[in-house]
């Protein structure tokens, strides 16, 4: 399905997950954090948002504990930055796939 | 003579070494298997130890029982894999040379990576059940425990078969309810994920599952300290989960040898090709089973697709013939719900799991994610299978390494009516 975002069709799952990356852009992820009740966005929220489009791209699966031994962010940076449930909110954002287990 | 070694007789190795000893050593090449363990443990038996379904020589036979002739077991642990070398060092000061090896060692819980986790009454009010000394462990605990907050808690993934702890919070519904104390027990499901189903099928399907046992569910709690004193798990947002029992499924970590041979990602698994199960260091050292980096899950059923699967590569590549990149990421689960159902669930890494009919399209007798009886006793007839067919590296008879469409409502799973936003 699609979904209207920042004023563009955007391919996305039925809970608003992009399916598409190559969609994503800047302005997505704004209109996406706002949804979120995250932002506005800081440098320090792209450093994060890169890195885990980075590791989505080299098909390495996300958990809080990588990305706090990544030296990118500390997991209660990463807390602060994305407070209530920070990798599904980052994942959003970022235009990955929510973390999820097999069923 | 050429060299096969095989580290890890679990499942994996096990299985490798029984499809590869048909054919390996008519082509002149000798087979070796090497573990620390003295026995095989039958590993989905561990959630059923605690309620008492199964005793302890239900689930445990000498791990020698399942090497077959013409392969040499060696009883050692392993310290490092020299891949530059072509060796293996073992801690008992032997070195094996290898032509071509096959790394199974599994992976296994790691209690210590969570504060407060082993200081905090360990094996007294905290238990794991993925362990066979925490799960008898914790039966012996059930068996007089009184009642109160049940917390049953996932430290973070990935873990070895990930519906274990729904399954165990179902099955303790049961349990209560049977010893007739289940309005003195308070469940609580925990987990880091965003639900206790993220799948949008299972979640649809299944949700009415956590409702009917009556257990609460804690999402996107990612756990900071366990605070024995007070009795709560504390998660690095502030969020506190009292407990009087806490059930747990501690960090789950590749064998340190893999650490120690600069083989391993953060957790010590091994970055792998999906589909050709490759390791991605050596071209001649091969990874199958909990091992891997892998997407796909830690459970004996993808361990037994990737066997068949690496036997077809292993054999290519003996014969310098290009690898299949076969693996679809297939795992076949039984999840038990309590009450004498189980579901069962098929999926790959393209996927999810669906409703349908299992094995055979249209027929089953097995149904896809719904609950039935038939269902549940194919999880109890499984520890047969398990001991006199899977090891042995005998077909299943209708289930193929790669998953099957037919018979599944994949149509179902991707909702095309939904309105466009």
């Amino acid at each position: 399905m699609q979904k209207l975002i920042n004023g563009q069709p955007i391919d996305v799952n039925e809970e608003g997950y992009l399916t598409n990356l190559t969609q994503w852009n800047e302005g997505v992820a704004e209109t996406i954090a706002t949804e979120e009740g995250v932002g506005p966005l800081t440098t320090r929220h792209w450093d994060v948002l890169r890195f885990l489009q980075d590791q989505q791209r080299k098909e390495v699966a996300l958990t809080i504990r990588r990305i706090g031994q990544s030296g990118v962010v500390s997991i209660k940076e990463f807390y602060d930055l994305f407070p209530g449930g920070p990798l599904k909110k980052a994942s959003k954002i970022a235009g990955i796939p929510k973390p999820a287990s097999c069923i | 003579m050429k060299q096969l070694l095989i580290l890890g007789a679990g499942s994996a190795g096990t299985m490798m070494a029984n499809h590869l000893v048909k054919a390996l050593p008519q082509k002149g090449w000798q087979m070796t298997i090497v573990d620390q363990e003295k026995t095989h443990y039958y590993q989905p038996g561990f959630l059923f130890l605690p309620f008492g379904t199964y005793a302890e020589s239900d689930i445990i036979r000498p791990i020698g029982q399942f090497v077959p002739k013409g392969v040499k077991l060696v009883n050692s642990a392993i310290d490092r894999i020299v891949g530059e070398e072509n060796k293996v060092l073992l801690a008992n000061g032997e070195a094996l040379a290898y032509d071509l090896l096959i790394v199974a060692t599994g992976s296994h819980i790691a209690p210590e990576e969570v504060a407060g986790l082993l200081e905090s009454g360990w094996r007294k009010d905290v238990f794991d059940f993925y362990t066979f000394e925490g799960a008898k462990a914790l039966r012996d605990k059930l068996a007089n425990w009184p009642g109160g907050k049940l917390v049953v808690h996932i430290t973070e993934m990935p873990i070895k078969c990930p519906v274990a702890p729904l399954e165990f919070a179902f099955l303790a519904d049961d349990f209560f309810k049977q010893k007739g104390i289940r309005d003195k027990v308070d469940i609580t499901y925990v987990t880091p994920l965003p639900g206790a189903f993220t799948k949008p099928t299972a979640s649809r399907k299944l949700g009415y599952l956590l409702k009917e046992k009556n257990i609460n569910v804690v999402t996107d709690f990612y756990i900071e300290q366990v605070d024995g004193t007070d009795k709560k798990i504390v998660d690095y947002g502030g969020q506190e989960v009292q407990y009087d029992l806490l059930v747990t499924v501690p960090t789950n970590k590749g064998d340190e040898c893999i650490a120690r041979s600069g083989l391993g990602d953060e957790l010590n698994f091994i970055p792998t090709d999906k589909h050709t199960l490759q390791s991605k260091a050596f071209d001649n050292i091969f990874v199958l089973g909990d091992a891997t980096n892998l997407p796909a899950s830690k459970a004996g059923s993808v361990a037994h697709f990737q066997a068949e699967i690496l036997t077809e590569n292993v054999l290519r590549y003996v014969e310098g013939k290009p690898l299949k990149a076969d693996f679809d990421g297939h795992a076949n689960c039984f999840v038990e719900t309590g009450a004498g159902k189980a579901l069962l669930i098929d999926f790959n890494y393209e996927v999810e799991p669906v409703e349908g009919t299992f094995p055979i399209a249209g027929v089953g007798p097995l149904r896809l994610l719904r609950e039935s009886r038939m269902n549940h006793w194919g999880k109890l007839a499984f520890r047969w299978i398990y001991w006199n067919m899977l090891l042995q590296g005998r077909p299943i008879p209708f289930v193929k390494p790669q998953m099957s469409r037919a018979g599944k409502n994949i149509s179902t799973a991707v909702p095309e009516t939904e309105t466009v936003h």
